[in-house]
């Protein structure tokens, strides 16, 4: 057999087409928008249940979450272990998660159990009740939990950078203390069920093979009008940020390694500046060949790990760096980091790496969109911002079209030194 | 039903190819049989240390990431106690330079010396982020060499303690090259819009040159003498709260019972409705969390407990609840419904998981190390094939006091409590 040469790079095709997946939306009897993302290979379906419940809305720390992860421990008909069962054993999965916005249900099922289960997601959806044996527990449980979370340096560093930059008084910025669990109660919880969980309220992402009966299943499940039928506004308007501290350092006696967040507030991703910043920050920090993971991971040794990233809440955003590194060596670390982003406001990106960082970002699209729950998830990062699949257009225009000085001008514009907060934990 | 095409270059490497039109990204999958249970006894640590150097360049590329990126690809690995698993997603008209990669260094690591003296720091704070710096973070490090006393499943695959990641030598490195990365320890599958003639040229033209391993390393690996009692370790550690961990032996990877235990693993803690989490950590309120859990190793591996219990409760008295679920599966069949339910669960996570490539790809080369591929297919029927009779035997053979290894992992008091 004839030696190969390796020396010659089989040539490289940018990617040059992304089939942005463009969902089909239908409307349940009472007005629930359903945007259907009807591909895959396998016979089976996510449903999402999607709130205007997240964080932003709580009047009291924690309400939003516990609401959330409590719909399904007991509701008018079933019992928390009923459910429990009948999800189990039809091989369903029935996941809860709450963020800074919205809250969120969604059912994974295989198609032929559709119809078994859906009942089940209905009355938790609908009635639960917060049953107060279940609350009880599952304080218990979350306090345990929340005392184990506070021994590691990345948690405590999570939680306190957004105290940090948006202030304790913003609900960005809010955190919850050990003494917030005990005060959490099945009416209040009743209550903000009542007010955020309605149909005026809701939106749905099925994605999967879609059945052929799935309007008529989703319109005799929940297509009535909910109990509360007056939409509440429940915008707050501006909230003012105030952050606490540039420069906070919070001692954990016998850390080996100390985490590190260093970023600043910013704007939500209909902010013109978004897009191109998210270059930007891949550039920085936001893939494996970043100019932070080179030189503080591949060419130092400071850390397993580093990136950064440009975070969209509905209501603002942030900047963020994140590591945690060997306790020796955190000064060391935070050094380059600020050389690092001083390297990229003074001098303009190679074409080369530029155009590394173009099909890498191309690349990654292409993931975004490649299957059922990949689009659902994509699609679903825009729904609340009112955008569609012409954002992910945009961006794609963005990565081609951005410039090396206008990288260097956005890197001078948002990073400065003096705009960035910096948190040590360890 | 995933289809697949299966050669062998005359290299020894094994090839598997599966079509999915559904997608246009393609799948590269390469395991390495070499996990750290090849590894000496006083240089753990080494194959996990060496999947770091794997990308530290090869004789014709200098940086592994940059061109795969450059081609919108993306990639990782991971080190287990008995594979070494590289992978990648690449846009599939790009599927060329994926083979170009894995190939390169395959055939010839650079082994810089700046490589290596870097992912020793990496591997260090790794260590440090994941076994030392939090809470219950050495529970392996300490259940391992209480389970096994002669296999080397008695490390972990970090190593067993820093040192001998410190003093790992260039010459070491080399030798473990030699000895583990040729093709015929490796088995890579391609996942995605591709055809195996295709493929078949591809990989004749990349791998087909390399020279399959010269070095001899059957080295056989000891097997565990069967444990006659029960063993008990107990620690204390700045934790807030108590905690249990116990480990029984069980079958290997490949014995017919491994799936009625993993069933079993399900009915004790797959889900809220499971038994551990109704009875302990929900009616009794004795836990805050609890698993059951099998460790999936090739040879006898193990079957774990782990449970966080509620502050005030005890561990004498943790333990005898725990004990009290383990011995109703030893002395109670189970019901019909029960095991329908376990059993419907496999049925949907292997639905679930045949929606990626990767996974596909993953799963193939895996079930391929085990003997076949077509594994990957057959597994549904061995889990259906499981009855209530099987749990209650396989329960009986593993639950056994002087089979059993236990933890206490407890929370230090403070001024003599």
């Amino acid at each position: 057999m004839a030696e190969i040469n390796r020396t010659i790079q089989p040539e490289i095709k940018s990617v040059d087409r992304i089939d942005l997946f463009e969902p089909k939306q239908i409307t349940l009897d009472n007005g629930i928008p359903v945007y259907l993302i009807d591909t895959g290979t396998q016979e089976l379906i996510k449903i999402d249940f999607i709130f205007n419940a997240g964080k932003w809305y709580e009047e009291q720390l924690l309400l939003a979450d516990f609401t959330n992860n409590m719909l399904k421990e007991g509701t008018k008909n079933y019992t928390s272990q009923e459910i429990a069962e009948k999800i189990d054993y039809y091989g369903a999965h029935l996941e809860t998660s709450t963020g800074s916005d919205i809250a969120s249900v969604s059912l994974y099922t295989l198609n032929k159990y559709l119809e078994n289960v859906i009942c089940v997601v209905e009355d938790v959806i609908k009635n639960p009740v917060f049953p107060k044996k279940e609350l009880t527990t599952f304080i218990q449980n979350k306090k345990q939990e929340f005392l184990i979370n506070n021994e590691k340096v990345r948690h405590i560093a999570s939680r306190m950078f957004n105290k940090q930059i948006f202030g304790s008084g913003h609900p960005y910025g809010k955190t919850a203390v050990i003494d917030n669990f005990n005060k959490v109660t099945s009416e209040a919880l009743a209550a903000y069920h009542i007010k955020h969980y309605t149909h005026l309220d809701c939106k749905i992402i099925v994605s999967g093979m879609i059945p052929a009966n799935l309007t008529s299943i989703l319109n005799s499940h929940f297509g009535g009008k909910s109990p509360s039928s007056t939409e509440i506004k429940k915008e707050k308007g501006n909230i003012e940020i105030m952050p606490e501290g540039v420069k906070l350092h919070i001692k954990k006696a016998n850390a080996v390694q100390s985490a590190i967040r260093i970023g600043r507030p910013l704007f939500s991703k209909i902010h013109p500046d978004f897009l191109k910043l998210k270059v930007v920050n891949t550039v920085l920090g936001g893939y494996f060949g970043s100019r932070l993971m080179t030189n503080i991971r591949e060419d130092k040794g400071y850390t397993y790990g580093i990136g950064s990233a440009i975070v969209s809440l509905r209501n603002s955003g942030y900047f963020f760096i994140a590591s945690e590194v060997g306790s020796d060596v955190t000064d060391l670390a935070i050094n380059e980091i600020y050389n690092e982003i001083e390297k990229l406001q003074q001098e303009k990106v190679g074409i080369e790496e530029l155009n590394l960082v173009r099909n890498y970002l191309l690349g990654s699209m292409l993931r975004d969109f490649d299957g059922p729950f990949p689009i659902a998830e994509s699609f679903k990062s825009v729904l609340e911002y009112g955008l569609s699949s012409d954002y992910f257009q945009n961006y794609i225009d963005t990565i081609k079209s951005i410039t090396p000085e206008e990288i260097r001008n956005l890197a001078q514009k948002y990073f400065n030194k003096n705009d960035l907060y910096e948190l040590i934990v360890g | 039903m995933i289809h697949f095409d299966k050669f062998i270059l005359k290299n020894g490497l094994r090839v598997i190819v599966h079509k999915d039109k559904s997608t246009p990204i393609v799948a590269v999958n390469i395991l390495y049989d070499v996990g750290a249970r090849y590894e000496d006894p006083e240089k753990t640590g080494f194959a996990h240390l060496f999947e770091h150097l794997m990308f530290g360049g090869s004789k014709n590329i200098p940086k592994y990431d940059e061109p795969l990126e450059k081609a919108g690809g993306e990639n990782n690995a991971f080190t287990n106690n008995d594979i070494t698993n590289y992978y990648l997603t690449i846009p599939k008209q790009n599927i060329e330079l994926a083979f170009w990669l894995e190939s390169d260094r395959m055939n010839n690591l650079a082994f810089s010396k700046k490589s290596l003296e870097v992912q020793r720091n990496v591997v260090i704070e790794e260590f440090k982020q994941s076994y030392l710096n939090q809470p219950y973070g050495d529970v392996w490090l300490l259940l391992r060499p209480l389970a096994f006393k002669v296999h080397p499943y008695r490390w972990s695959t970090i190593g067993k303690e820093i040192s001998h990641i410190e003093n790992a030598t260039m010459g070491d490195v080399k030798t473990f090259y030699k000895k583990f990365y040729n093709p015929d320890k490796a088995i890579i599958t391609i996942a995605g819009d591709i055809e195996t003639d295709e493929i078949k040229v591809l990989a004749e033209k990349w791998f087909g040159p390399i020279s399959s391993g010269k070095v001899n390393n059957n080295k056989t690996i000891p097997k565990e003498p069967k444990q006659t009692e029960a063993r008990v370790l107990t620690v204390e550690r700045d934790v807030p709260f108590d905690s249990i961990y116990k480990a029984y032996h069980m079958c290997a990877r490949r014995d017919k019972d491994y799936y009625t235990s993993d069933l079993i693993s399900d009915i004790l803690s797959n889900g809220d409705s499971s038994r551990l989490y109704l009875k302990l950590v929900k009616e009794r309120q004795i836990f805050s969390e609890i698993n059951a859990f099998i460790s999936g190793d090739f040879d006898e591996g193990m079957f774990i407990f782990s449970g966080k219990l509620i502050k005030g409760v005890s561990v004498e008295d943790g333990e005898k609840a725990l004990n009290k679920e383990i011995n109703k599966l030893k002395e109670v069949i189970i019901s019909k419904v029960d095991l329908a339910k376990v059993k419907n669960k496999i049925e949907s996570t292997l639905e679930f998981s045949e929606m990626s490539v990767l996974n596909k790809a993953m799963n193939l080369s895996f079930s391929e190390l085990l003997g076949d591929a077509n594994l990957i297919n057959q597994e549904i029927d061995y889990y259906n094939a499981v009855t209530k009779e099987d749990i209650h035997r396989v329960a009986n053979e593993i639950f056994r006091n002087e089979n059993c290894s236990t933890l206490y992992y407890l929370a230090k008091r403070d001024g003599g409590n």
